[in-house]
């Protein structure tokens, strides 16, 4: 007779895995980076190979050298890692740049406190901010969109809109005065992706497509991102209510900058956002609203990658409080 | 809309392969050993001694307490042993051994296939009769039927809910009795309604049967008070709270009985076996069981005495496969693997599950994610991924306040973890102890 396994219940699984869900967001992640390379050129394809690439050597190297176990570089995290670090970068950026970058997100954001599922804060934003505040000049230095451009280093460079915007307040001219200005490329542009920027912040409809796809595949829940973008629109609405020539409307913060980006990829990462669906919505809410003020009233133009760090660092507070509905 | 539970809940892969297949009769074996523990509560008394003769449906161990219940002998012959057997999970328990000499009932069964729906005995008396009988839930839980129907002073049960769900993948026998013998139950539910002075009576049918659901439609048409309610497809329906809520939308509070909220659960199964006591005074010493397995050769639901070998069942589904991992005791979700499967047939046995070993294979647990899907999948509400910290770090009191004891171990979340972390394992193995913890604080 054959041997009888014991084991107790549940005696199936439903077969998900780390690595569906992983690659599941990088298939996600494939309009914004078509979209990317469409506006960027080749420079979005270096940065982007460059960073993907050194997070899994550094990946690779930390587990099998310092940590001594075995390296579990294909789970797909690190390159969503690398991915999300080139995203929030400007195409221009030089590559030993994004190698450090690369190390800090994976060594410092990610690793140090051992690895996946263990660390507070995402990395990729660890190792963006890290870089935007080592290197000022290199990381707000973008290019223009120019079609399918295949200058890397030497390309002609132009701000975002929202740094835009912050210059023309802080030289006195009302948010009218801006958009109706000739530095100011129109919301059509924005929407469809056709702004200077970091290589993921191009196009809103690419990054949309990613969310719709990770909703239907159940990767993420609506609450996350639906709960920011309600915020800011709730809360850059108030503000642009009080006073219209100070505070722009709140779509524009929507289509700007990292908002679509950030709201749905990186303040939806697991390992960083609550568990529980009412703990995600006051996680979404306090980004909004962190976002909207580092804007508006902060020294950088752009404030979400800050806001997302802060909430995470509020993550195992808000797990703690935040239980689910209980049965009864 | 179709009605189910509040919160969380998954939709394993149904496999029912055995859906449709006619029930059959297992033939009587040589020998049965029917254990004296086969429902909660204390283990039944023998009233027989080795080497008395019996006959089919004849009282061999009597009810020890309130909590307890009557058994039968399945077939007629010599007892041979009253001894300690290895049962299903290789523990030791008392059981009576028969050898099998013919098939002769007591005469007080009415062995007549006759359908019969009129009801002439009163409330007490059925009572009565399905104490006698030995009837327990026959949905795997096997808690003495009479007890339930006794509810505590203070308590009006308002609905009899019938939990004809089925919601664990494989399984087929509830539904094949429904399809087959769907006016018996209907009269089963009457008596059990009578029993408890219930106005209404709730058929809770998931949608995957829908059979099932179209024909008791037509019956319970001409029937006052019973209703049939058909439900989502969600596991885990057959739930007894999340049952009660999916058909009455209330809400039993933690630590309550259903009649709390004026609910009394049976199961289809049990329902049948009262029919079966109240109108022909038949025992309970056979039920339908299902065996099933993805490399089973012929997965069906069999008419089984109780205690037969259950390697007897498995050999009339044509044998044990050569890739068996393991034999499961009830459903994948919630059922107990088997060590021993020349082990009996019980009376709490609603099927026999052949898992191969692609199945069977446990991948390696990984670093909590913390995705959170085990706390969106748990249909209770808690925080699976939290008690499994606070269980391996034997945290008792947090345990407790984060209200472990809540875990009905329905396996959706070590079902749905994409890390493959043992959830349920650590729950069970936390909640254990805190139970102990809060019993010793008496």
């Amino acid at each position: 007779m054959n041997k009888l396994f014991i084991s107790p219940s549940p005696h199936i699984h439903s077969g998900d895995s780390i690595e569906k869900n992983m690659y599941g967001v990088l298939i996600a992640l494939i309009p914004a980076l078509l979209c990317s390379i469409l506006l960027f050129g080749i420079g979005a394809i270096i940065v982007s190979l460059t960073a993907v690439l050194s997070c899994l050597f550094f990946e690779y190297m930390i587990q099998t050298f310092l940590l001594k176990k075995r390296a579990s570089i294909f789970d797909g995290s690190a390159i969503i890692t690398g991915l999300l670090l080139a995203f929030n970068v400007p195409s221009n950026l030089p590559v030993w740049i994004i190698i450090i970058g690369a190390l800090v997100a994976i060594g410092i954001g990610k690793m140090s406190f051992g690895g996946l599922g263990c660390n507070i804060f995402n990395p990729a934003l660890v190792g963006r901010v890290f870089l935007l505040i080592s290197f000022p000049v290199q990381m707000t230095t973008w290019p223009l969109v120019e079609g399918i451009s295949t200058a890397y280093i030497d390309a002609q460079t132009g701000a975002t809109p929202l740094a835009l915007l912050k210059e023309a307040l802080h030289t006195g001219q009302s948010v009218s005065d801006f958009l109706t200005s000739e530095t100011f490329i129109g919301y059509r542009s924005m929407l469809l992706g056709n702004i200077g920027g970091s290589l993921g912040e191009g196009s809103a409809i690419a990054i949309l497509i990613g969310f719709c796809y990770m909703l239907f595949r159940k990767i993420i829940t609506w609450h996350i991102p639906v709960s920011i973008f309600a915020t800011v629109i709730v809360f850059a609405g108030i503000l642009h209510l009080s006073n219209p020539d100070q505070f722009v409307d709140p779509f524009f913060h929507l289509l700007s900058g990292g908002m679509m980006l950030g709201a749905i990829f990186m303040a939806t990462d697991y390992v960083t956002s609550p568990m529980s669906q009412k703990g995600m919505i006051i996680f979404g809410v306090g980004i909004g609203i962190l976002t909207v003020v580092i804007r508006v009233f902060g020294a950088y133009p752009e404030g979400m990658s800050f806001a997302i760090l802060i909430m995470n660092a509020f993550t195992p507070l808000i797990n703690r409080y935040c239980k689910p509905t209980r049965f009864a | 809309m179709l009605k189910t539970f509040k919160l969380g809940g998954i939709h394993p892969r149904e496999n029912k392969l055995s859906a449709g297949e006619k029930i059959k009769a297992l033939p009587i074996p040589e020998q049965v050993v029917i254990p004296l523990s086969q429902h909660i509560g204390a283990p039944a008394t023998p009233v027989v001694q080795k080497g008395d003769t019996v006959k089919t449906g004849q009282l061999i161990a009597q009810a020890a307490g309130f909590v307890s219940a009557n058994i039968h002998s399945s077939v007629s012959g010599t007892v041979t042993a009253i001894d300690y057997v290895t049962d299903a999970s290789g523990l030791s328990k008392l059981a009576i051994t028969i050898k099998v000499e013919e098939d002769e009932w007591i005469p007080e069964i009415d062995k007549n296939n006759k359908f019969l729906p009129n009801i002439t005995l009163s409330k007490e008396e059925i009572i009565k009769a399905i104490a006698n009988a030995g009837i327990v839930g026959m949905g795997g839980a096997t808690f003495p039927t009479q007890v339930k129907l006794t509810p505590p002073p203070g308590n009006k049960a308002e609905f009899l809910i019938i939990n004809g769900v089925e919601c664990e993948p494989y399984l087929t026998s509830d539904h094949q009795v429904m399809l087959e013998k769907a006016e018996e139950i209907i009269v089963g539910i009457q008596s059990l309604m009578k029993a408890i002075d219930a106005k209404k009576a709730i058929i809770g049918i998931e949608n995957n049967k829908e059979d099932a659901i179209e024909h008791f439609q037509q019956i319970a048409n001409r029937v006052l008070g019973i209703e049939i309610c058909p439900l989502k497809i969600q596991y885990p329906q057959g739930g007894e709270k999340q049952l009660i809520q999916a058909t009455i939308g209330r809400s039993v509070a933690s630590g309550a009985l259903p009649i709390s909220v004026g609910a009394v659960v049976q199961n289809i199964g049990t329902a049948f076996a009262v029919y079966e006591a109240v109108m022909k005074h038949k025992p309970l010493f056979e039920r339908v069981v299902t065996v099933t397995g993805k490399s089973v050769k012929s997965p069906g639901n069999y008419l089984c005495r109780i205690g037969t070998p259950i390697s007897q069942l498995i050999a009339a589904a044509g044998g044990l496969p050569d890739d068996t991992s393991k034999v499961i005791g009830g459903g994948p979700m919630m059922g107990r693997s088997m060590i021993n499967i020349d082990s009996p047939i019980t009376k709490g046995t609603s099927g026999v599950l052949i898992i191969n070993e692609k199945e069977a294979a446990r991948k390696t647990a990984r670093n909590c994610i913390r995705c959170g899907k085990c706390v969106s999948v748990c249909t209770m509400g808690l925080e699976p991924y939290l008690l499994e910290k606070l269980a391996v770090t034997n945290m008792l009191e947090s345990l407790e306040i984060e209200k472990v004891m809540d875990c009905i171990e329905c396996g959706s979340c070590s079902y749905t973890c994409p890390a493959a972390r043992p959830l349920l394992d650590y729950i069970r193995l936390g909640k254990g102890r805190t139970a102990t913890m809060i019993r010793n604080r008496k």
